[in-house]
């Protein structure tokens, strides 16, 4: 046992691990005890699913160090598909856990297919222009997924690109009905099931980065040249990560489509993409347990800061650039080890302490 | 007739998506960051074209000059606050900064100027030209807007060419480290880049406005990622390829709209995006740069 602990690694994931099951377990008190006011709960199963959305991206833009700017593509697709599968499966399985997990799984792996197929060009593309393709990918997937017509009826299923070509029998409904998004959705998302979700993204993620394939992957993004010439296969261990990251974010997609009663694909466009991501680098790059906090943190402050009305967005964008200033900048860092030291030598003149290191 | 009509609107928006483009790929050639915030600097030059027009009632030349002198400084000042400090460290730093500065001016003009669309005026005063009999219409604004890219362009590439701060600029792309070797400011050159984009910007948001009048806080976001698109597909660093990619993609998205459909004209420009990067990973007029080992 002490032989793990002593393990770096391992002792970071399980601090993950331990992280999010204490913040489930807290907050699943709370909910019981009804002590979380509706605007709180309505919260939960999309911080899950954002976090899940941040830790399988921190896995391509961190880990592999591919930037990917069309993360909410994979997230559309698995949240327009676990719709319809859910309703489709509705008469079969009575189950509304089992239903849901249905949904996951299928917009998971819709996703990861995707993801798969566009990965063949992308992963031919480095550094920002793989980040271009990233960003044109998520917006064609929201342009057709917005023009998309599903529906069911008596006859059976139906899918067109536009509502000429699409006539149902009485009776039928529609499951996405074009601009107007999915509507009628069964909300079947529940926050014992995104944190499940979230469980499972740790739980493929951490592995996969301690694992043999995890190696190659970080030394093909600390140096492809060299990794590839002492024989890794670039290429397949890049589309490894990228279609574990999509898979993890149809997923997470699916769980958040099922969460509301009604959604459109412009709520999938370019900014939600930015925003997962912003949720990465501010967690760190690399670092999981920093993007499930910052996902968290930063889902709930423009929520929590809605009083301020208006003035909430520009707030945001304000602590964004000054947050990217102060951890990265070289001359407020030279600034603030200043400051710190000058504290650490007051915290040793307060306690009486001798300075260790400074001076001897 | 009708398709020349479509060829003569497409290359229309396609020469106002060349002087975004233009902007984008001048900035990211000497600083090596993708500018977010570029498209929100079109937006803000078009607000303040609209607000010397319509409540101080000035001439068109006038609202256009105020409008390249505030985002000039706006440029300059962004630059200064935002992205200096930030020289050296890692692109997605830079990136994520110039996304939050890309919020704080959408946000800034939605509670200087409300959210509801203002309708703009369009600066030119030229009467429309029939040809053929009226089949074939050309407005001013297409005349204008192309006359203006075209200057822009035989402009930039003479300032590049034959200033000294032009071909400082040049030397900065091409090896930063050699060039502050050289004796040039790195810092000010990158500061002239953003002046210059932000100024192209302003130009570039009225004539965008003169053309589709509806102006609000995101008008500058889609313009400004489909000219980022063309700014790509022309080869990104590029100026003659950024001009091409630009008239490009406004042809192309004329022709979507016209052909295939309305809705999914946006599909269609990414999609002819990603086919050329598969042929030509940088871009159509990009130089494909070996990496050293």
């Amino acid at each position: 046992m002490k032989k793990i602990l002593n393990n770096k690694n391992t002792r970071t994931n399980l601090i993950t691990y331990l992280v999010v099951i204490v913040a489930f377990v807290i907050m699943q008190t709370l909910y019981s005890l009804d002590m979380l006011s509706n605007s709180m709960k309505g919260y939960l199963v999309p911080i899950c699913a954002y976090v899940s959305l941040a830790v399988s991206l921190n896995l391509l833009v961190g880990v592999c160090g591919e930037l990917s700017l069309g993360h909410a593509g994979f997230m559309g697709i698995g949240a327009f598909s676990g719709v319809v599968i859910a309703a489709l499966l509705k008469d079969v399985i009575a189950s509304d856990v089992l239903r849901l997990l249905c949904a996951m799984v299928f917009g998971g792996l819709l996703a990861g297919a995707l993801g798969f197929l566009i990965g063949i060009p992308v992963l031919r593309l480095r550094g920002d222009y793989l980040a271009i393709v990233t960003l044109a990918f998520g917006e064609i997937v929201k342009n057709l997924v917005g023009n998309l017509y599903v529906g069911i009826d008596s006859d059976g299923f139906h899918m067109a690109i536009s509502t000429s070509r699409m006539e149902l029998l009485e009776g039928g409904t529609y499951l996405i009905a074009g601009p107007k998004g999915a509507t009628g959705v069964e909300k079947l998302a529940s926050f014992p099931m995104g944190f499940v979700l979230v469980l499972l993204t740790l739980f493929v993620v951490l592995n996969l980065i301690n694992s043999k394939e995890g190696r190659a992957i970080k030394a093909v993004r600390d140096n492809r040249i060299a990794a590839e010439s002492v024989g890794i296969n670039v290429t397949a261990f890049r589309m490894k990560a990228f279609v574990v990251s999509a898979f993890l974010a149809g997923m997470a997609g699916a769980l958040f489509g099922m969460n509301y009663s009604s959604f459109t694909a412009s709520k999938f466009n370019f900014n939600t993409s930015i925003n997962i991501l912003v949720f990465v680098v501010l967690g760190g790059m690399g670092n999981i347990l920093g993007s499930v906090i910052s996902a968290t943190a930063l889902y709930v402050l423009p929520e929590a800061m809605r009083g301020l009305e208006d003035f909430r967005m520009l707030l945001y964008a304000v602590v964004l650039i000054l947050v990217m200033l102060f951890t990265w900048s070289p001359k407020v860092k030279e600034k603030t080890e200043v400051v710190s030291e000058w504290v650490k030598g007051l915290f040793y003149k307060l306690t009486g302490k001798k300075e260790v290191g400074v001076n001897e | 007739m009708q398709i020349i009509q479509y060829l003569i609107n497409g290359i229309s928006i396609g020469a106002v998506y060349a002087i975004i483009a233009l902007g984008y790929t001048m900035v990211y050639g000497i600083a090596k960051m993708l500018n977010f915030a570029h498209g929100d600097v079109i937006m803000v030059g078009a607000y303040i074209s609209f607000c010397v027009t319509n409540y101080l009632g000035a001439p068109a030349w006038v609202a256009l000059i105020a409008a390249m002198a505030v985002c000039t400084v706006l440029g300059i000042v962004i630059e200064g606050l935002a992205y200096k400090p930030l020289r050296g460290t890692p692109s997605l730093a830079v990136l994520i900064t110039a996304i939050g500065v890309s919020y704080f001016l959408q946000n800034a003009a939605q509670l200087i100027w409300s959210s509801s669309p203002k309708s703009f005026t369009s600066i030119v005063t030229m009467k429309p030209i029939s040809l053929l009999d009226g089949q074939l219409v050309i407005t001013g604004e297409v005349l204008v807007t192309v006359a203006v890219s075209a200057l822009v362009m035989v402009g930039l590439t003479l300032f590049t060419g034959k200033t000294r701060t032009g071909k400082a600029m040049r030397a900065v792309s091409e090896d930063r480290d050699a060039a502050q070797l050289m004796g040039i400011n790195v810092n000010r050159t990158i500061s002239t880049t953003f002046a210059i984009g932000s100024a192209l910007a302003a130009v570039a948001g009225v004539l965008l406005c003169s053309t589709v009048p509806t102006l609000q806080p995101t008008t500058g976001s889609m313009p400004g990622i489909r000219a980022f698109t063309a700014a790509v597909l022309g080869g990104i660093g590029s100026i003659p390829g950024a001009m091409l990619g630009g008239i490009l993609i406004g042809i192309i998205e004329t022709f979507a709209k016209a052909y295939i459909s309305t809705q999914l004209s946006d599909a269609v420009v990414f999609s002819v995006l990603i086919i050329i990067l598969l042929v030509k990973p940088a871009g159509l007029l990009g130089k494909q740069v070996q990496e050293k080992v």
